[in-house]
């Protein structure tokens, strides 16, 4: 019994972040007949497109032992870089350039944040802290300040804007966009679960300096990894702009709590060495979920932030009681060796 | 029949200087297949230095490292690992997320430079290790949530299963009880006979003695003696660690006649643990209690330092009962109590000597406003300082500058300034070297002399018997026998433990 149950939860919690998830869908649609409607869904999909993308990047930083809150600044910086460039060069490429573009910068400044952590082993949490507000910085004196909209915007980018996969009777919509998400979230699975590079992240959470001492090469690692991170957070900026048809160089920042927050609930730990990509997008929609609906409860939009640090709360305490249940569970002394 | 061997490994003249300090000055070794040569030396002597530099972790300044007749200058741990040079660390360095199957095989695909990683292959190629060595592991596992006996086979299956040509053991030996030890020797020598070199690094004398064919000693960073095993005894090779002679002979002044009972200690049990537990200690003498890991001998120290109460049964302490239902209770009776590995641990090291020794009774320093009396810190942190021999210029030197010695009296001055008339000690030399242990066992029977009463769980059993004016032994939470004087005797106390 026991056992089934386990199995059910999952190796990261994610068994019961299922149960939460069905639990807070049946109590909103008892309490509002509006909730339980296509149209509900596919917002809810469209809302959680850029931050599971944003998770995915931290959900790696966290596996490997780290913490990135530059990542919002990555995102926009990345994405809102890539407009102007084009629009001041009056070019108008195809999306899938724009998405390279967007991503070669965000990998470079992934690299800058790389580079710090892994040669000078400095605390991420303190380096990207600094990073974000250096990138934030350069973005408003350098590139611009100015709110971009939909008429400054390439036209093959707000092409892609109104591009509906399905349309439903009532207003929903599931956007074109859902698919490279998707596809990306594959990718980043598949990484993590048959690449030595994704084990090795695995490996330098679960203990660094033994990391080195089989011959992982950390600092290298480290690097890439950061510069996959700052690609995924241009690739999730650019998807933001598509979706917002604007840029503005002060969107997307502020999301760091609700996007860790999720990553953290998705079984992810702050300690490094365990996460999942089905985690986090379960993370992802609870917390969207909440974030969207919870006017539906007749709860007021603004106890919103409150909700996300119960939620975060609720996720890193899970964690501590699964490592506490692992701690209790009764060692086998005895092993039998054969002379 | 090993010496007609060609070298696997050779270590020439290897200097190695961290800021104008020799931590190896021009050491020499070499390693043949199917030996287990034992590397000897107290902590800080260059052992560990060694290690890395043959690992290649670090770079020597001087002298080269020959694998299998290749001369290699600059050693890298890639390097190091590819020519079939393998560590098992003192803290195992396994991944605790990761299964067994992937901290035993990851490194053989990162070895091979691959890039996909199949958990088929990872599993397979652990699972043939495990077999060979005749092992039954639990694959599957998470290391972290396996015991440590289990994670030690883990580090030996890993350093397995790229085909190792010569295994360095940091110390396997340190964390493991009696029995895991001996399974641990079946399987070097099956390690032996398939002509892998084995470097064993310990400071259990008898360990070394009963595994290995050579031995080495290095001392301040010199390779100080080096011969077969069957030529050396405990005392020879604790004399060469060392540099004088080190006394394991059983050094206890007979109790006089009439001191009084301090502590007293009546049918206690606490279910799962222990049961039906009598004893007493008197004040001036050393309490030794042993037992296999898992005895119930922890758990006894635990009740009556109140971190696990007993269910029932009495504690008298200086002739009042008394009731201790928590740690505050014990204290308060007057009883002190070291953890495991407190003695090796839990120094800030870049604060000074008085700042550590006043560090967990601040507390008790308070005036009658609540602040911190400076005075009375003083006279304590002076009065400690004297009695426990510190060497160093004074009270204000930073704990980082003293020898591991010292720097041992510092962690003792700091439970000792609690002021307790009991103090229970468990496994207080656990992974501290020959010469540190003799310090520590000197200050224990200096305070025993001026009255306190102590009580030792240990399973070191010649410290015991060097030590102890009685032993208890504890087997499956009940104290089955009882040795004082002559009685006390290290293959008696053996064979009772695993009776």
């Amino acid at each position: 019994m026991s056992q089934v149950l386990g199995r059910l939860r999952g190796p990261n919690n994610e068994g019961l972040l299922v149960a939460v998830i069905l639990v807070v869908v049946v109590v909103m649609s008892l309490s509002s007949p509006a909730f339980f409607t296509p149209g509900t869904f596919f917002a809810l999909v469209r809302s959680s497109m850029v931050p599971l993308i944003l998770a995915l990047g931290v959900l790696l930083v966290l596996i490997s032992g780290g913490i990135d809150v530059s990542f919002p600044a990555v995102a926009i910086f990345a994405a809102y870089t890539t407009i102007t460039l084009l629009r001041d060069r009056s070019l108008d490429p195809s999306p899938v350039v724009v998405f390279l573009i967007a991503m070669v910068i965000g990998a470079l400044l992934g690299l800058f944040n790389g580079v710090v952590i892994a040669r000078f082993r400095l605390p991420t949490l303190i380096v990207t802290l600094g990073t974000q507000t250096i990138f934030k910085g350069i973005l408003i004196a350098y590139i611009g300040s100015a709110y971009i909209s939909a008429s400054g915007l390439p036209s093959s980018v707000t092409q892609v804007s109104g591009a509906h996969l399905l349309d439903v009777s009532g207003g929903g919509y599931l956007h074109l966009l859902i698919i490279p998400v998707i596809a990306v979230a594959l990718v980043v699975w598949a990484m993590l679960r048959w690449t030595v590079f994704g084990r090795s992240i695995y490996a330098i959470g679960g203990d660094t300096e033994a990391a080195r001492r089989v011959g992982i090469r950390v600092v290298r690692t480290q690097v890439w990894l950061y510069m996959i991170v700052g690609a995924l957070a241009a690739f999730g900026g650019v998807v933001y702009v598509i979706l917002g048809r604007n840029a503005n160089p002060q969107s997307i920042l502020g999301t760091e709590l609700d996007i860790i927050a999720a990553v953290v609930l998705g079984g992810a730990s702050i300690f490094g060495g365990r996460g999942s990509v089905i985690g986090t997008v379960l993370g992802v929609v609870l917390v969207q979920l909440i974030n969207n609906n919870l006017v539906l409860l007749g709860i007021p939009s603004t106890w919103q932030r409150a909700a996300v640090g119960v939620l975060l709360l609720l996720g890193v305490s899970a964690q501590a009681l699964g490592a506490a249940r692992a701690r209790s569970r009764p060692v086998v002394v005895q092993k039998e060796v054969e002379a | 029949m090993t010496s007609a061997a060609e070298p696997v490994l050779v270590v020439r003249d290897v200097v190695k200087t961290y800021g104008g300090v020799h931590a190896l000055n021009s050491v020499s070794m070499s390693l043949v297949p199917g030996e287990v040569h034992c590397l000897v030396g107290e902590n800080g002597s260059g052992k560990s230095t060694l290690i890395k530099v043959i690992s290649g972790v670090e770079k020597p300044d001087s002298g080269t490292i020959e694998i299998e007749g290749r001369v290699h200058q600059h050693l890298t741990p890639n390097d190091a690992i590819r020519s079939g040079i393998q560590v098992i660390y003192q803290d195992f360095s396994l991944f605790p997320n990761l299964t067994a199957a992937e901290n035993i095989a990851m490194l053989s695909e990162l070895a091979e430079g691959r890039a996909v990683s199949s958990r088929k292959r990872i599993h397979a190629a652990a699972e043939r290790v495990v077999s060979e060595l005749g092992l039954r592991l639990d694959l599957g596992a998470d290391v972290g949530t396996l015991s440590v006996a289990d994670r030690q086979l883990i580090a030996i299956c890993r350093a397995l299963v790229s085909d190792a040509k010569v295994l360095i053991m940091d110390e396997p030996t340190t964390a493991l009880t009696h029995t895991e030890v001996q399974r641990l020797f079946v399987i070097v020598r099956r390690l032996q006979r398939r002509g892998v070199a084995i470097m064993f690094v310990s400071h259990k004398l008898d360990e070394v003695l009963q595994i290995s064919q050579r031995v080495t000693v290095i001392r301040n960073g010199r390779l100080v003696e080096s011969g077969e095993s069957s030529g050396y005894t405990r005392r020879a090779i604790a004399k060469a660690m060392t540099g004088r002679d080190v006394s394991e002979e059983r050094l206890v002044s007979d109790l006089p006649g009439a001191t009084p009972v301090l502590l007293s200690v009546e049918n206690l049990s606490r279910s799962g643990g222990f049961s039906d537990v009598t004893f007493s200690l008197r004040a001036g003498e050393i309490l030794g209690i042993t037992g296999l890991l898992g005895s119930g001998r922890s758990e006894i120290a635990e009740a009556i330092f109140g971190i696990h109460p007993a269910d029932s049964g009495t504690i008298t302490v200086s002739g009042k009962e008394r009731s201790i239902r928590s740690i505050k209770d014990a204290v308060h009776a007057g009883i002190g109590y070291v953890p495991e590995d407190r003695l090796t641990q839990g120094l800030f090291l870049d604060t000074s000597i008085a700042e550590n020794m006043v560090a967990s009774s601040l507390d008790s320093y308070r005036t009658r406003w609540g602040l911190l009396d400076r005075r009375r810190v003083r006279r304590s942190i002076a009065d400690l300082f004297k009695r426990l021999r510190i060497q160093a210029p004074n009270v204000g030197a930073v704990v980082r500058s003293l020898s591991g010695g010292n720097a041992q009296r510092v962690v003792l001055a700091k439970w000792l300034d609690r002021k307790p008339s009991i103090l229970v000690l468990n496994g207080p030399t656990v992974g501290v070297d020959i010469g540190s242990k003799e310090e520590i066992i000197t200050i224990l029977r200096e305070q025993a002399a001026a009255g306190m009463g102590i009580i030792v769980i240990s399973d070191d059993i010649p410290e015991l018997v060097t030590s102890c004016h009685r032993i208890l032994i504890v087997h499956d939470g009940r104290i089955v026998a009882e040795l004082a004087g002559d009685e006390i005797d290290a293959d008696e106390i053996q064979q009772r433990m695993a009776a």
